[in-house]
């Protein structure tokens, strides 16, 4: 047994990656530390390249708070996605998260938002 | 009388220092209408209230007159308090200053003080232990009405801001997933955050799509203004909604452009019309004109 992994494998994020026609659908229901988000990231690229995606949506309404180190995760998932031949959104950032995210200087380049998972399906173009 | 209260200077020892008050109560109101007259007349001389007319000067003066003895006579500064609230609610709007106000009654204070001197003028010693007793009362009474005129006119100006606030950023629906949100005048650091808010509550609220920001009623702009504005449209976007922004006048488009703030990423349309026509093309609206609709 490998020991040095920070987070066991088997403890379950709190966030489920569902697949949809082309798309993923990411939805994540608790704030994630640093080490979950890796793993997020780390996991959905990977299936991206298993299930052939075309799109990713990631659902972050259930977030209060979007730290500086989750929306550079974020967007550098998305880039690393399109790399992989996937675009991303990212919906349902709350108005207070989105005031905090521009106050603090964080931007998400390159990374498409949408205003709900109806926005972004639309977008994504199911 | 008591034995208690005995004078340091001996003098008069028949009228102590608690006699002295009542004494001095009983001449203010045996004098009222002469004193109160003076007064009136000397407000006018010094230009004060004059905002109001002379018939309601008049009226003022008497009910402060009497609020003013009444607190001479029983040391208790609650009720001229209450008054004093009461009278700013009434003269704040009507323009009064706040050193006409302190004007006023240190014109009482010296009108009384006068016929005091009058009174005692005979007497040096007792006039003295007179001042001494009511000079602190009408230093107080002073003091008491300033700081409620002044509180009273804090509270009006914060419930004005409030309001201004409140009423400032309205943001509409004009179409289906449109929103539009006129500023109307200076935007400073506050504002512009609270407009933010509610820009993204309503963006929230109404699914919008686009957002046209006018910013004709903007009188100028700084960089500060600028990039909180640029802020708010990044805001927007991390929402799901793309912002218009119309109504840059020549001269603050050339300010932006001098002081050199970057709103080339901003799509910008000359005026709110325009906007609102780009913003309808954009969501797949077509507005065309019934031919006979006149």
């Amino acid at each position: 047994m490998p020991t040095d992994v920070p987070t066991a494998p088997h403890v379950p994020l709190p966030a489920s990656i569902l697949s949809q026609g082309p798309n993923l659908i990411v939805s994540i229901h608790a704030a994630l530390d640093d080490q979950q988000l890796e793993r997020l990231q780390r996991d959905l690229l990977e299936r991206v390249g298993r299930d052939r995606s075309r799109g990713i949506l990631i659902d972050v309404a259930a977030l209060d708070v979007l730290d500086s180190f989750a929306a550079r995760t974020l967007a550098d998932l998305a880039y690393m996605a399109q790399l992989r031949g996937a675009r991303t959104v990212i919906v349902g950032i709350a108005p207070d998260v989105a005031m905090t995210l521009v106050r603090l200087g964080v931007r998400i380049p390159l990374t498409q938002t949408a205003l709900d998972l109806e926005e972004g399906l639309e977008w994504l173009g199911t | 009388m008591t034995d208690e209260t005995s004078t340091p200077t001996g003098a008069e020892p028949d009228r102590g220092d608690e006699l002295l008050l009542p004494e001095l109560v009983a001449h203010l109101r045996d004098n009222r209408t002469q004193l109160r007259q003076q007064w009136a007349e000397r407000i006018t001389d010094a230009h004060l209230l004059s905002s109001m007319t002379n018939q309601e000067v008049f009226s003022e003066a008497t009910s402060v007159y009497d609020n003013y003895v009444e607190v001479l006579e029983t040391g208790s500064v609650k009720a001229l308090q209450h008054y004093a609230r009461d009278l700013s609610e009434r003269i704040i709007p009507r323009g009064v200053e706040t050193h006409e106000v302190i004007g006023i009654v240190l014109l009482l204070r010296d009108v009384l003080a006068r016929s005091l001197f009058e009174k005692y003028r005979d007497d040096f010693e007792l006039l003295n232990r007179v001042l001494d007793a009511y000079e602190p009362a009408a230093n107080r009474i002073a003091n008491t009405v300033a700081v409620s005129f002044v509180e009273q006119r804090e509270r009006v100006i914060r419930d004005q801001q409030d309001a201004l606030l409140e009423l400032s950023t309205p943001v509409l629906q004009v179409r289906e997933r449109l929103l539009i949100l006129p500023i109307i005048g200076v935007l400073d650091q506050t504002r512009a955050q609270q407009l933010t808010e509610q820009l993204l509550h309503g963006i929230r609220a109404h699914r919008a799509k686009l957002v046209v920001i006018d910013v004709t009623g903007v009188p100028d702009m700084d960089e500060s203004v600028a990039n909180s504005l640029v802020d708010t449209v990044t805001a927007s976007r991390l929402m799901g909604a793309d912002v218009i922004i119309t109504g840059l006048s020549s001269e603050i488009a050339q300010t932006l452009v001098t002081i050199g703030v970057d709103l080339s990423k901003m799509h910008t349309v000359g005026d709110l019309q325009g906007g609102i026509e780009e913003a309808e093309r954009q969501l797949g609206f077509r507005v065309s004109k019934v031919p006979d609709a006149d």
